[in-house]
């Protein structure tokens, strides 16, 4: 038998680039987490739609899960279909603690976030060694294993079911989750906080080590970096974002179901990605906003929501061949260097 | 688990036949729609996430052609010939806008056709499990082979798929087409230099890989029910498939598939609960030890 296989590519695999520039002001992202994060709670004062409040909780768990997996894409260019099992692992680990043990709800969430460390450092630990689309598949391998796993150990997580009977949820310095604006308060402040944490994390030293690593990882390695450590490092911090993702959504539907560790949250994520786009920061959340928003809106107007959800992914992929962000950050610089040209 | 039921099957001869054929009709079914998944990979280096919707699109084009002509071999034909020509105006129309951009790109426009091929056929054949029936010629007593049951149908799948296989990588080694095919794979400018039309050889390839994913369905259409999102889970077993195999070869293909169907079938017994986390535990285990896959060329 024949084998049809090119020579490997060196471009076989081309992911954007998140731009590069310099920090005018270090304490700038501080401040407007800040404004987002008083523009966000007084929404609630100024609107007593409950909808419109659980689709900023629903934006909170998707955005961080997003967000964190751009850190891998679009940062690191470690592109994970696989990402999912992560948002899965802290909505069941968060869960079950809850269920299980009655811990308060600050501790359940660091031990949650304890057992997705060292699970995400022993998969991360097989996964990384792998490169661009191997890294791909066995990522997805890994995710559809935890998921068989929930399916199969029923006696334990509830197996196709998912986690039922509520999430209890005991009152902890004067907040009560079972609140609903409690509940979003918490879940804006976990979004705000997250995005400033990996915000910083994108702007550190270690952010331009990962940017270094994408663009020529043989010459991080002559320069002396631990190329295997690095990409270790962000996969299980990255990790730990989506599992706060996965919190958040386990709080907001009070539960857990097998479908947060499907491969198709990983694909979610990666389609808002490019939906958004990946070379800015907030592309992700951008892309979070408008599919979630998409979703709601087509699921609402027709039963066959998948032709026009189809349709309008065609137009970013085939019309703009690039995510919102990424369109809109590019026909700015073109129109200010036009600008500029001319006077 | 049930490890009983399984070394029980092992020790006896009748069940070790009726599992064993019941792996290897879902292998063949898988090698099928892997094979086009392997070559559109190997020529064009898509990842097809459409895969599963040909081989959905097959089953229905062969069950509605079987309902109108109440031809079995007309209702194939349909199958295999719908899915190509599908194949053909999707990669020309669509899929071939999309080759300079980045690998996420390609799979926003598959995932954005995944959608709306499950929604055409929701549309047009209505979101209820369907079924062809077994036609009238192959309902006959199933024979059987040392005490285990083995339906005629089941020998008509393996062997089409067997006879699949066999032109296909006799086609791709010896004929001046396969050469060309094979040439595009390896270095496309230098081959289009030469005055071959490369579009219509890429074309040429998704429309094949269409057919045999169609022609898979088409063959599954008796022995399954049809409903829209069929294809997923084909399309996602097919997927482990290739990357077992190796992206890219036949050989794998054929191997990492009959590996697959038998491990559902015997995994079936042994672990019911727990047989899909087996292919992936094995999927898993093949990538770490080799990456490229049992068959596939090592890459750099």
């Amino acid at each position: 038998m024949t084998e049809v296989q090119a020579e490997p590519a060196a471009d076989a695999l081309r992911t954007p680039r998140v731009e590069t520039k310099s920090r005018h002001w270090p304490y700038l992202d501080i401040l407007i987490a800040l404004a987002v994060f008083l523009a966000l709670a007084v929404l609630p004062l100024l609107s007593g739609s409950k909808a419109l409040l659980d689709f900023v909780i629903r934006c909170a768990a998707m955005g961080l899960f997003a967000t964190s997996l751009n850190l891998l894409v679009g940062y690191t260019g470690m592109i994970s279909f696989g990402h999912g099992m992560f948002f899965g692992l802290g909505a069941y680990g968060f869960g079950l603690i809850m269920q299980r043990t009655g811990m308060p709800v600050p501790l359940a969430m660091v031990v949650t976030l304890a057992i997705t460390a060292v699970v995400a450092t022993i998969i991360g630990a097989i996964c990384v060694r792998l490169k661009e689309i191997y890294f791909a598949f066995v990522t997805l391998a890994f995710q559809m294993l935890i998921h068989s796993t929930i399916l199969s150990w029923s006696s334990f997580t509830g197996g196709d079911q998912g986690l039922r009977g509520g999430i209890p949820r005991p009152v902890f310095l004067g907040i009560d989750l079972s609140n609903h604006v409690h509940l979003y308060l918490a879940s804006c402040s976990l979004l705000v906080s997250g995005l400033l944490a990996m915000r910083q994390i994108a702007q550190s030293p270690f952010g331009y080590t990962m940017r270094m690593i994408r663009d020529n990882e043989m010459r991080a390695r002559f320069i002396g970096i631990d190329v295997w450590r690095a990409k270790l490092a962000i996969f299980v911090l990255a990790a730990l974002f989506a599992a706060i993702g996965g919190i958040i959504m386990a709080l907001f539907v009070s539960g857990a179901y097998p479908e947060f560790a499907y491969w198709t949250i990983s694909g979610e994520g990666i389609f808002i990605n490019m939906l958004g786009g990946v070379t800015t920061f907030l592309g992700p959340m951008v892309g979070t906003v408008l599919l979630l928003t998409l979703n709601d809106t087509v699921t609402r107007l027709t039963e066959y929501h998948g032709i026009v959800l189809g349709i309008v992914i065609l137009f970013f992929a085939i019309g703009l061949r690039k995510g919102l962000m990424d369109f809109v950050v590019e026909w700015y610089a073109h129109r200010r260097d036009g600008e500029g040209g001319r006077s | 688990m049930d490890i009983d039921a399984l070394t029980g099957c092992l020790a006896s001869a009748s069940c070790l036949v009726t599992q064993t054929t019941s792996g290897l009709i879902i292998g063949m079914l898988l090698f099928l729609v892997a094979v086009g998944l392997t070559l559109i990979f190997g020529v064009l280096k898509v990842v097809n996430f459409t895969h599963g919707a040909f081989y959905m699109f097959g089953a229905y084009f062969a069950m509605t052609a079987y309902q109108l002509t109440g031809s079995f071999a007309l209702a194939m034909l349909c199958g295999a010939a719908g899915t190509a020509v599908l194949g053909l105006v999707f990669e020309r129309v669509f899929m071939s806008r999309v080759y300079g951009a980045n690998v996420l790109m390609q799979l926003l426009v598959c995932y954005a056709f995944v959608l709306i091929f499950d929604d055409i056929v929701r549309f047009i054949w209505g979101p209820e499990f369907k079924s062809m029936g077994m036609p009238a010629a192959f309902q006959v007593a199933p024979l059987f082979i040392a005490g285990g049951v083995v339906p005629p149908y089941y020998l008509l799948l393996i062997g089409v798929a067997l006879a699949a296989a066999v032109v296909l990588g006799i086609g791709l080694a010896q004929t001046r087409i396969g050469k060309v095919v094979r040439a595009a794979a390896q270095n496309p400018g230098m081959v289009s230099a030469l005055g071959i039309n490369t579009g219509l050889i890429y074309g040429g390839v998704f429309a094949l890989g269409g057919m045999l994913a169609g022609l898979a369905g088409a063959l599954a259409a008796p022995v399954r029910s049809l409903t829209p999102g069929m294809g997923f889970s084909v399309l996602i077993e097919s997927f482990i498939v290739t990357v077992i195999g190796g992206m890219g070869s036949i050989l794998g293909a054929l191997v990492g598939a009959l590996l697959i169907g038998l491990i559902r079938s015997f995994g079936s017994l042994g672990f019911p609960l727990f047989t899909e986390g087996l292919m992936y535990l094995f999927m898993v285990i093949v990538l770490v030890l080799r990456p490229a896959g049992l068959f596939g060329r090592e890459v750099a």
